[in-house]
């Protein structure tokens, strides 16, 4: 035995006996002497003897009604379940601990509570009314730990009951109780977004609380929301950070001197998710962003992690090049850091920022090869991570190589963590050429085999399939696919790993046809002993099976299937048996097996009757003999849940508040309420994650000309244009030297560390190959990029700020999905009369009178009949109109667009508009400007309203089985009683029918009293909509991802049927 | 937020395990398993995250520890968090510990472990980060120590007299230690 435990061992006695807290000798004593068993056993075994002992001896003592005793049999108990025994029977008396005992009782009985059940156990909701007690209480601490347990496990469904009582506790004068509460209720907006919407305002106030850490406190949700939502709130929160960083703050929340440096990180988190693609929002914060930077002195490991939170921010939000420049001055304190936890965030800050500027990599590169030959595998892994990031077509094998170095040394536990190191050699776009491509693939499959993602076997082999441009080079590569293969399967194919052995199987079931002299029968033999290996799973067999299948062409093939069938046949395995079986068949039978397996090269989709027509016969026959109707699983769970829905309010409490938690209810029913959170909570609680978390990765290059890459890239460039002009030898001369940095590399030390040094620098150059050209190239490159690159962005930002309106015509048609032809666009305005444009002000009222000016009779025509009429058009003949169409929506400015139209001339303007967020109705407003000739300028405003359905696109066809997966990803609900046309002969078909009609929504299924609907957004998200009779109403419920559509168009549903 | 705080010694023996994410009873053994085995192996001179265990949640979760003479305390955290805020937050953790129990050792956390999860609540909340102001937690806890004196035979004390106990100011309390071998050493951070 260790030396420590050894002395823990002699240390014990004296411990026992000076018990710190001489109250109550008994507890420690009896915990002790537990320990003290636990300690002195050698063998495993003897433990777990030991603890079912002392589990026997606490259930006896639990039972037994001895208050004193509690405590500390809770305690021994939970020290069991966390070396993990479990000792469920003491569950229900950690409750009954909290709810009848002492102040004192209540802390164990808690603890024991939220240390014992998880969200979801159901002997939690005997927990819901002392929690509803402990929340009235007077006490200070009960109130405390009720909010603790609160925010600790609570089950989803009876938020509603204490929501009132913790929102209350909000105003509570003590800070410690608001800040519990806010972090309470910020954690009823994770499990169950859907019943806390009301309670952003109430954030917003507690952001603004007097204190600062119920203020900290309510800053979580805003990592968790939508920036969006609260881009209102920048001013807030770049004021806060200036405060908190200028020292404004009360001296207790320094740490290390520093001022409130947690607080400090999460603002800079907030204000970069806010920053982020927004220039206007970004400039706001400029200034705090730099005080931030100067304040922090390099003093202290906080100081860091501000530091490198800034960086983060700097580099995430619209860029400016001061800060930039400043920024990577501080990625390269990171780097050069002694500190080893220093150079891993300076690594991973390089990662976040090298797609933007790879000449940062460059100047680090020699610190990066020293980090490549570091001891510690996560430094090891991190740099891997930014070589990837710079991977392009000339540093590709060094890199490769260096990772299958990685692999071959790494352990076991290392494999799995690096995911994303695959990625450069998957996508394949730089791999040399094919043969070296499939040689790494099958060293990486060997290597890593099982451990791998998942993923990367499934887009190798797509990569295989779908191949790249040239079908011969496609040819090639499965060609040298199937050798490399049928080579390695004739050496050692029980040192496999499962998941090599599965693309194995599929590439030579689908592609050993491609090797001419390679026979069916051969590739079957070779892939038969598989079936006999031990280690072989079951699903790798069904590969290899189905392989096999593919091949049985032949009577060669036919004695093989046989041979099979009879070794195998009294498989256990049933899979196995049945795909036996159907190789037997098909192999025999050579008609049938074109039938089912056609060979074709081509990748078209086959037709997939995906609602089961096909299957209709069947059904009704079993209908008819008595078999249930099937219910989609959504409705299952539905009913389900209506079995045993629990009454969400509370009993037996007078509350004055619980009338406020039906109020939270509205029109739902308490059951449907439960019910949707449940559903709504599973996906829901996935969004958040992936929302807001600050991804490393994939971040978009927001840098324009003015931004550090341009700059710093600038002197390769003049370099490379001065040598050499083709394009072509640019690249080379930049890979072979990259210049730039070499030369301000530290001078090499002499002697024989001076070869070692080179080594590095050869390293450092083959690493860094092609990343200098691509600085070099870059420019040019950029040159002409860069004019549409501004213009695509404004457009973007066009999108988000207000409803965009698209360009020209000529890139509209293709967005618009019914684009009006320029003829018919022309037609229209010739046919229509002034007199026809309606409810639309008409330019022509106030215009002077046509007839004394113009020949045609039509000065002005809108399309205003035309549902889809995105296009306003004046038809002018004598004078130069202007025409400024503004759309102002109900969020966000106005757009400007203008367009001149000339003198005597026909001009047709398309736009699309595209809904940022869809609300019930909207309207589109524009001016028209137009002089006479006579000089006088005038102008005219029309307007013309649109309405959701406007919007909503031709019916999206979806299969069921879409429709469900759609509708388990759509997070927003809304249920809702609608009018039914109860005077048709079936009025839910009918009702759907005019829903159709009316709103172009697509009936996707209609099943005996249920009918699935579906429609989509112009270029937006679908809603879903299951509907269902119940009483005489239409029951339906309505999901989309986007919050507001199931709002907006359950609205217009309502008029739709309203409107006979 | 924070997935789970793992405490365990040299040997792997935990110390105080706490999950704020639902992990059956098996499993959650295997991650305190799997976690020191990824942990122990690891020098003192090495960086002190970790990416990723296979069981907590994949890459996008971090494994952030400290090791302190003989215990690690390890915190799964996701990428929300900051890195070496969390390693500060291990710290101030210990630093409190080390005020509540005067010269903190292994020992304290095993015959008190109930204690040890009440400091810890007043610092993490539900995965959340509660408070990190050293005096403010330690106010909390002895706030909470009070009561269990007061208590006697009362059923509890006024709220009026806890809040008084509660302004009052406390005494700052010697930060130094004396370190013995069973001691966890709670190092003052070296400025760099």
């Amino acid at each position: 035995m260790s030396d420590v435990v050894e002395r823990t061992l002699t240390a014990l006695p004296s411990l026992l006996s000076s018990d710190p807290s001489p109250g109550r000798p008994s507890s420690t004593s009896k915990l002790g002497t537990l320990i003290r068993g636990i300690t002195e056993l050698t063998s495993k075994h003897d433990e777990e003897k030991l603890i079912q002992r002392e589990l026997v001896s606490i259930k006896e003592q639990v039972s037994s009604p001895n208050t004193t005793m509690m405590k500390e049999l809770m305690v021994r108990a939970v020290y069991c379940e966390m070396l993990g025994y479990e000792a469920s029977f003491s569950y229900i008396h950690a409750i009954k601990l909290a709810q009848q005992g002492t102040a004192l009782d209540k802390r164990v009985g808690y603890l024991a509570v939220s240390l014992f059940l998880n969200e979801s156990h159901e002997l939690l909701l005997l927990l819901v009314n002392t929690v509803l007690k402990d929340l009235q209480s007077t006490n200070l601490i009960e109130v405390c730990m009720a909010l603790t347990v609160v925010g600790q496990v609570f089950p989803k469904d009876m938020i509603p009951a204490i929501l009132p009582m913790v929102e209350e506790k909000l105003n509570h004068p003590k800070e410690i109780i608001r800040r519990k509460a806010v972090l309470a209720l910020y954690k009823f907006y994770l499990i169950a977004p859907n019943q806390v919407q009301h309670i952003h305002s109430k954030f917003r106030k507690a952001l603004c609380d007097k204190d600062p850490g119920v203020m900290s406190a309510s800053l979580h949700i805003y990592l968790e929301m939508k920036p969006e939502s609260y881009k209102d709130l920048v001013v807030s929160f770049v004021t806060i950070l200036k405060q908190v960083v200028g020292g404004k703050l009360p001296i207790d929340f320094n740490y290390h001197s520093v001022p409130a440096p947690w607080l400090q990180i999460q603002l800079l988190r907030i204000l970069s998710l806010l920053g982020k693609n927004d220039r206007s929002t970004s400039e706001m914060m400029y200034e705090v962003l730099d005080e931030s930077l100067r304040r922090a002195e390099m003093n202290h490991n906080i100081t860091y992690a501000i530091l490198f939170e800034c960086v983060k921010t700097i580099y995430t939000i619209h860029p400016k090049a001061e800060l930039l420049e400043k920024a990577a001055k501080c990625i390269g304190n990171f780097v050069l850091s002694p500190k080893i936890n220093l150079k891993y965030l300076g690594l991973k800050a390089l990662t976040y920022v090298v797609q933007q500027d790879a000449n940062l990599a460059l100047q680090h590169q020699m610190t990066i090869i020293e980090c490549l030959d570091h001891a510690d595998l996560i430094i090891k892994r991190e740099t891997l991570e930014l070589l990837f990031r710079i991977t392009n077509g000339q540093n590709v094998k060094v890199i490769v190589e260096k990772l299958l170095e990685f692999l071959r040394h790494s352990k076991d536990d290392y494999r799995n963590i690096s995911k994303g190191v695959y990625l450069p050699i998957n996508e394949c776009t730089y791999a040399p050429d094919n043969s070296w491509f499939i040689r790494t693939m099958n060293t990486v499959f060997l290597l890593v085999g099982d451990q791998m993602q998942p993923d990367i076997p499934n887009s190798f082999l797509r990569l295989l399939s779908e191949g790249f441009e040239s079908a011969e080079e496609d040819q090639q590569l499965r060609l040298l696919a199937v050798d490399s293969y049928v080579s390695l399967l004739q050496e050692q194919p029980a040192r496999l790993p499962q998941r090599f052995l599965q693309v194995i199987s599929w590439v030579l079931g689908e592609y050993s046809s491609v090797k001419e002299g390679l026979e069916p029968a051969t590739v079957l033999r070779l892939l038969a002993p598989l079936l006999d290996l031990r280690h072989c799973s079951s699903e790798t067999k069904s590969w290899v099976l189905a392989a096999m299948t593919k091949l049985s062409a032949g009577p060669a093939c036919l004695s093989v299937a046989q041979e099979l069938a009879e070794r195998h046949g009294g498989s256990l395995d049933t899979t196995l048996r049945q795909r036996l079986h159907e190789l037997q068949h098909l192999a025999s039978d050579g008609e049938l097996l074109r039938r089912v397996l056609p060979c074709s090269d081509g990748l078209e989709p086959l037709e997939v009757d995906s609602t089961l027509s096909f299957l209709d016969g069947f059904v009704s026959e079993a209908l008819a003999a008595g078999a249930a109707p099937y219910k989609p699983p959504h409705q299952r769970q539905e009913e389900l849940a209506q079995e045993k829905a629990l009454s969400v309010e509370p009993y037996g409490l007078s509350l004055p508040l619980s009338l406020s938690s039906s109020s939270i209810a509205g029109r739902l029913s308490p059951t449907v309420l439960s019910m949707s959170s449940g559903l709504s909570g599973n996906s829901t609680e996935l969004s958040p994650k992936g929302g807001s978390a600050l991804r490393l990765e994939g971040v978009t290059r927001v840098w324009g000309k003015e931004g550090y890459l341009a700059k710093a890239a600038l002197k390769p460039e003049e370099a490379a244009k001065t040598e050499v002009p083709c394009p072509l030898s640019v690249l080379q001369e930049g890979g072979s030297a990259p210049r730039t940095p070499v030369v301000s590399l530290p001078a090499p030390a002499p002697g024989p560390s001076l070869q070692a040094e080179r080594e590095k620098q050869q390293l450092a150059s083959c690493l860094f190959m092609g990343l200098g050209s691509q600085g070099a190239a870059g420019p040019c490159l950029m040159g002409k990029a860069e004019p549409t690159r501004h213009g695509f962005r404004k457009k973007v930002k066009g999108q988000g700020s207000s409803s965009g309106a698209r360009g020209p015509s000529g890139d509209s048609a293709s967005s618009s999905p019914s684009p009006l032809s320029a003829q018919s666009a022309m037609d229209n305005l010739l046919c229509s009369s002034p007199l026809d444009s309606g409810s639309t002000p008409s330019p022509a009222d106030s215009a002077p009178s046509p007839a004394d000016s113009a020949p045609s009779p039509a000065d002005s025509a809108t399309s205003p009949a035309d549902p889809d009429a995105e296009a306003s058009s004046w038809l002018f003949s004598h004078w130069v109109l202007v025409v400024g169409v503004q759309v102002s929506r109900v969020r966000g400015g106005p757009e400007e667009e203008e367009e001149h139209v000339e003198g005597h001339s026909v001009a047709v303007y398309q736009y699309s508009l595209v809904p940022t967020r869809p609300s019930v109705h909207m309207e589109l407003a524009g001016r028209a400007s137009y002089q006479r000739p006579d000089g006088e300028p005038q102008s005219t405003p029309f307007s013309y309203g649109l309405s959701l359905p406007d919007f909503i696109s031709r019916p999206l066809s979806v299969s069921t089985e879409e429709y469900g997966r759609l509708w388990l990803a759509s997070s927003n609900d809304i249920k809702q009683n609608l009018a039914l046309l109860s005077q048709e002969p079936d009025p839910l078909r009918a009702t759907l029918h005019r829903l159709r009609d009316r709103l172009q929504l697509n009936v996707v299924d209609i099943i005996a009293s249920e009918g699935i609907v579906a429609c989509q957004l112009l270029q937006g998200p679908p809603c879903l909509m299951h509907c269902r009779l119940n009483a005489g109403c239409l029951a339906v419920w309505l999901r989309s991802s986007l919050p507001e559509l199931p709002d907006c168009l359950l609205y217009h549903c309502q008029r739709a049927l309203a409107q006979h | 937020m924070i997935n789970a705080i793992l405490i365990f010694n040299n040997h792997g023996k935990p110390r105080l395990i706490r999950f704020y994410q639902y992990f059956a009873e098996e499993l959650q053994q295997q991650i305190i398993r799997e976690t020191f085995h990824l942990v122990s192996k690891r020098d003192d001179n090495v960086c002190n995250f970790l990416e990723g265990g296979s069981l907590i949640g994949g890459s996008d979760y971090k494994l952030i520890y400290r090791h302190y003479a003989t215990l690690y305390f390890v915190f799964c955290v996701d990428s929300s968090e900051s890195e070496l805020g969390i390693l500060d937050l291990i710290q101030v953790f210990v630093e409190t510990l080390d005020k509540c129990f005067e010269n903190v050792c292994e020992l304290d956390l095993i015959f008190h472990m109930d204690k040890v999860h009440y400091i810890l609540q007043e610092v993490v909340m539900g995965g959340m980060v509660l408070e990190t102001n050293m005096n403010e937690i330690v106010a909390q806890v002895e706030l909470q120590n009070r009561m269990e004196k007061s208590e006697g035979g009362l059923s509890a004390a006024p709220a009026r007299a806890v809040s008084a106990v509660k302004n009052m100011n406390l005494p700052e309390m010697p930060r130094n230690i004396n370190i013995g071998d069973l001691n966890i050493k709670v190092p003052s951070l070296s400025p760099f």
